[in-house]
């Protein structure tokens, strides 16, 4: 199980190879990469992005620990920006890897729900207007009954 | 007990921690001496539905106990992914 919060991006083709290697016994890999997305008048400047170090360590541990346990995995992958982002950057991504599909795509759901949640980030947008936090959603509060 | 506040509830108070000396039995005592004593402070608490707490780094709820707590955290839902 790996969970990294670092400021630097991450080449998520290198980290998804690495992260499989090793792992002939799990036939299925799933991999999920959340990207900054522009708004929808296309003049999004830069996201940043803060976190609560220390927490979010432990909080991802926390998730990434119970999605292993529940779906069997082979291994966990968290990998999480903080800092400041461009339109298209990639943010963050989760990995999962099980035996079979169904297991290893449930698995990576339950993380992002989670890690949506009740890992301490938080988004700020920039536009030439100024500068607003993301709210969040109740949908993504919402999504956690699910699991 | 340290305090810290991130995002907006840290743009509100004008700093991201604060060393506070406090007797309060429960996170909501302590959101009521920090509330009374200026109205950045008010600003930042005046709704709590939007508002999460973390103790020793742990989401909890703001009838939570204080008692052995070293750390104190307010921030606003969080919106990471």
């Amino acid at each position: 199980m790996t969970v990294r919060v670092q400021e630097a991006a991450f080449d998520l083709g290198a980290e998804a190879n690495s992260f499989a290697a090793g792992h002939s016994d799990m036939g299925a890999m799933v991999t999920f990469a959340g990207i900054v997305r522009d708004l929808a008048q296309g003049d999004l400047d830069r996201m940043v992005i803060e976190h609560y170090p220390g927490m979010t360590e432990r909080a991802l541990e926390k998730i990434a620990g119970e999605a292993k346990d529940r779906w069997g995995l082979g291994d966990v992958l968290v990998i999480h920006r903080y800092g400041e982002m461009a339109p298209g950057e990639q943010i963050m991504m989760v990995a999962a890897l099980a035996p079979h599909r169904k297991d290893a795509f449930e698995a990576a759901e339950f993380l992002m729900d989670y890690l949506k949640s009740r890992a301490p980030f938080w988004k700020k947008e920039f536009t030439s207007d100024g500068a607003d936090w993301v709210a969040s959603k109740a949908e993504d509060e919402d999504a956690l009954t699910r699991w | 007990m340290d305090v810290l506040y991130f995002a907006w509830v840290r743009e509100r108070i004008g700093m991201p921690k604060e060393t506070v000396e406090t007797n309060a039995a429960t996170v909501m005592e302590l959101v009521e001496e920090l509330r009374a004593r200026e109205e950045r402070y008010e600003a930042a608490f005046a709704d709590l539905s939007a508002l999460r707490v973390a103790v020793d780094q742990d989401l909890t709820e703001f009838d939570a106990p204080l008692k052995g707590a070293r750390e104190v955290a307010f921030f606003p839902p969080m919106t990471g992914g």
